[in-house]
């Protein structure tokens, strides 16, 4: 049954890579993320550096569920397999996989110093750097400029005036007619995502990480408590019932259709609300996530994708040096001002061109410097464990199943299960 | 030569004839359930199995500061056999009688019988994978044809979320678990109905008895072996289901079957000891089941005789 099941996911996914043994020019091959742009912009970044260096690279696409695709890297990389040299990983893996991939740190000539230093930690695993950061993700407020102008709104600071600012509109506009208007939509299905946004709430009520630096399990206390409450009084107020089963492109129906006075989202969701058939050009502000009440703090969780070179890679040297390429300032660059994906290179937000083509990567910058990590790093192999345990408690909270005091009692007994003798390993 | 030397050469030359097929099996099923069994007693992870050390009863149960832990004690699992017997009951039940009354129909002459046989058998034919996956689309909450034609008809006001709603999603599963395998059930009974004898059916009709009586008295105790076969095989069919409900509705815990629980813990969460713990269980729940239903069999044929 097992091998059945492991082999029905992991058969037909790749023909694996030629053994082209010519005289100079190698062969690498580079696995890619095939999610709007992305393959298009992986395809032209990589051919750059192969009529630069004369070698060929084979470009991968693999499954856009990150699950899948987790999977799928999972089968490969345990089987030692040499079909693929370089890696596209999310940023919660580099703890479950970290012991698969090369360190970079002799490769990169300090580079790694320029990008996100948050990342970087994020990348470094018992103190070997096991990817490079290529594109950051970190999760914003959305809201329309026109409606909050219309009844003398200025943009959340706190939970609370969200709350009071999309009641207040909600309710001016159903009166004026849209009996669709929503005050406040995101992402509460039970998967990764709601993981994402719960996090954001959590810290913002300086609730901490579910898992601290140290391996301690944190989750069950007030403050958590009282963010996950907080989140639970929006569903069937300012929130519609049916967002608790929605996942990014949900949610961002409904506000695009102009239906909904704020939304939590990643960037990406920018250049298509600008976009020639959106019902909202030109009336869209981003700003960072609320905090939770005064002393709170404004937070967003952590996303974005890294290149990593696997250790079983034909030749580890000329691997890292694409990778090295593709993570450079010119090609982030590109990328940014072509498809708007986050630059993880500190200077880039200040670049003008970068700036022109994405406003609020200037006014957001520290959102995006100071982005809460996920506790991928320090849970390793049991990640997926704990997030899923954690995405389905705060599920039954918002759902309005159960209170979140008892539902993250219940999760802190389950954390202690992944955590045997209270060591991730 | 006596009669029982040659019996006895007999049952030689028929074990060498079996021979070839008990090795093959030995080898594709036997060593990968020892193996998955002997995996359930370690920690091994997906990523190194090499490193898997024995922990005895740790994937099952274990006691540490007074709490319990492991698959016995784990909910999501006991979440999980719930879901599988409820979908078991529920669904083969519906099949069950939906299936008979399929099959009654067919039995009857009337003209393209034969191409409406056919047709009935489609749902059984398209793979799971590929049915399921298109119920997924007929089913989708936003652009699903079924919301569509529903709020046609003026039965609902907004759309339902088939697989995403707690309360709907086992009901969706179910549905589309009924379609699909309605015509197998069918097809097992109607072959028993074909081979009934005439001549009860031409004493019946000469007594006038009711045909309401003549099915439950007459039909049903003659093609109820059939019928017990058709069920157990179902049966356990749906106690190992994975495909249609892994498609449907992904690792949700409102529908998440044994097979399903098994795959995430092996693969998402690398786990293999856990993971091997409950394939081990789910192996024991379906032998347990098949070997009840041979023991009651001999049973019931010992009173037969």
């Amino acid at each position: 049954m097992k091998k059945t099941i492991i082999n029905a996911i992991g058969t037909g996914v790749f023909l694996s890579a030629a053994f082209s043994l010519q005289a100079h020019a190698e062969t690498l091959t580079i696995s890619c993320g095939a999610v709007g742009a992305e393959l298009e912009l992986c395809k032209e970044g990589v051919k750059a550096w192969a009529e630069k260096t004369g070698n060929e690279v084979k470009v991968v696409s693999t499954p856009n569920s990150s699950s899948e695709r987790l999977a799928l890297y999972q089968q490969l990389l345990a089987a030692g397999s040499q079909d693929i040299d370089i890696f596209q990983i999310d940023v919660v893996w580099p703890g479950m996989l970290g012991q698969y991939f090369v360190d970079l740190k002799p490769f990169s000539n300090g580079a790694e110093k320029d990008h996100f230093e948050s990342i970087v930690n994020n990348n470094t695993v018992d103190g070997k750097l096991v990817a490079m950061p290529w594109f950051t993700d970190a999760g914003v407020l959305y809201y329309r400029k026109d409606l909050l102008e219309k009844y003398n709104q200025q943009p959340p600071e706190t939970w609370e005036q969200l709350e009071a600012s999309a009641k207040l509109v909600q309710e001016g506009e159903r009166k004026a007619g849209n009996d669709k208007m929503w005050g406040f939509v995101w992402q509460g299905r039970a998967y990764e995502g709601l993981t994402c946004n719960a996090t954001e709430w959590v810290a913002s009520f300086n609730g901490g990480t579910v898992v601290d630096e140290n391996g301690k399990i944190t989750i069950n206390n007030p403050q958590a408590a009282k963010a996950l409450n907080t989140a639970a009084g929006w569903v069937g107020t300012i929130s519609p019932q049916g967002v608790t089963n929605y996942a990014e492109e949900e949610s961002r129906g409904v506000f695009q259709s102009g239906n909904a006075v704020f939304m939590r989202n990643w960037p990406y969701a920018w250049s298509l609300s600008q976009a020639e058939d959106s019902a909202i050009k030109g009336k869209v502000g981003v700003v960072a996530l609320p905090k939770g009440g005064e002393d709170g703090r404004h937070s967003a969780t952590l996303g974005g994708w890294q290149l990593a070179v696997s250790k079983y890679a034909k030749n580890p040297k000329l691997s890292a040096d694409l990778v090295m390429y593709l993570t450079s300032y010119e090609e982030q660059k590109r990328r940014a001002i072509k498809a708007s994906y986050n630059p993880t290179i500190n200077a880039l937000y200040k670049d003008k061109e970068v700036l022109a083509a994405t406003p609020f990567f200037g006014s957001l910058y520290e959102t995006f410097v100071s982005g809460v990590p996920r506790p991928s790093s320090v849970t390793k192999s049991k990640y997926n464990q704990v997030s899923t345990a954690f995405f389905n408690a705060v599920h039954s909270v918002v759902s309005g199943k159960e209170k979140a005091e008892a539902s993250l009692a219940q999760l802190e007994g389950q954390l202690r299960r992944f955590a045997r003798n209270g060591k991730w390993k | 030569m006596s009669q029982s030397s040659r019996q006895r050469q007999r049952a030689r030359s028929a074990w060498l004839f079996l021979a070839p097929m008990i090795c093959t099996l030995l080898l594709v099923a036997g060593w990968p359930l020892l193996r998955t069994i002997w995996f359930s007693f370690t920690d091994a992870s997906l990523s190194d199995l090499n490193a898997a050390e024995f922990i005895g009863w740790g994937n099952y149960l274990y006691k540490e500061d007074g709490e319990w832990y492991g698959l016995l004690a784990d909910a999501v699992w006991w979440k999980s056999v719930w879901n599988t017997l409820t979908f078991t009951l529920i669904s083969v039940s519906l099949e069950l009688v939906l299936g008979m009354i399929v099959a009654l129909a067919l039995n009857v002459n009337f003209a393209g019988r034969g191409l409406v046989r056919a047709a009935v058998l489609i749902p059984w034919a398209i793979p799971t994978i590929v049915s399921a996956k298109m119920w997924s689309w007929m089913l989708h909450d936003q652009f699903g044809i079924l919301n569509d034609m529903l709020m046609g008809v003026g039965l609902i006001s907004a759309p339902l979320a088939w697989t995403a709603d707690a309360d709907l999603s086992m009901v969706a599963v179910i549905m589309v678990d009924v379609w699909k395998t309605t015509p197998f059930m069918a097809l097992l009974m109607l072959a028993a109905l074909q081979m009934l004898p005439k001549d009860c059916y031409e004493a019946a009709k000469v007594d006038g008895i009711h045909p309401v009586r003549v099915f439950f008295r007459v039909t049903l105790p003659l093609i109820m072996p059939a019928v017990l076969v058709a069920v157990v095989f179902r049966a356990l069919d749906a106690l190992r289901i994975f495909d249609l409900i892994y498609v449907l509705t992904s690792n949700s815990e409102d529908t998440m079957s044994m097979s399903v629980f098994a795959r995430q813990q092996l693969v998402d969460f690398q786990d293999v000891g856990y993971g091997s713990a409950a394939s081990t269980a789910l192996f024991l729940v379906i032998a347990l089941l098949t070997l009840a239903y041979l023991y009651l069999g001999r049973k019931h044929m010992r009173v037969g005789d």
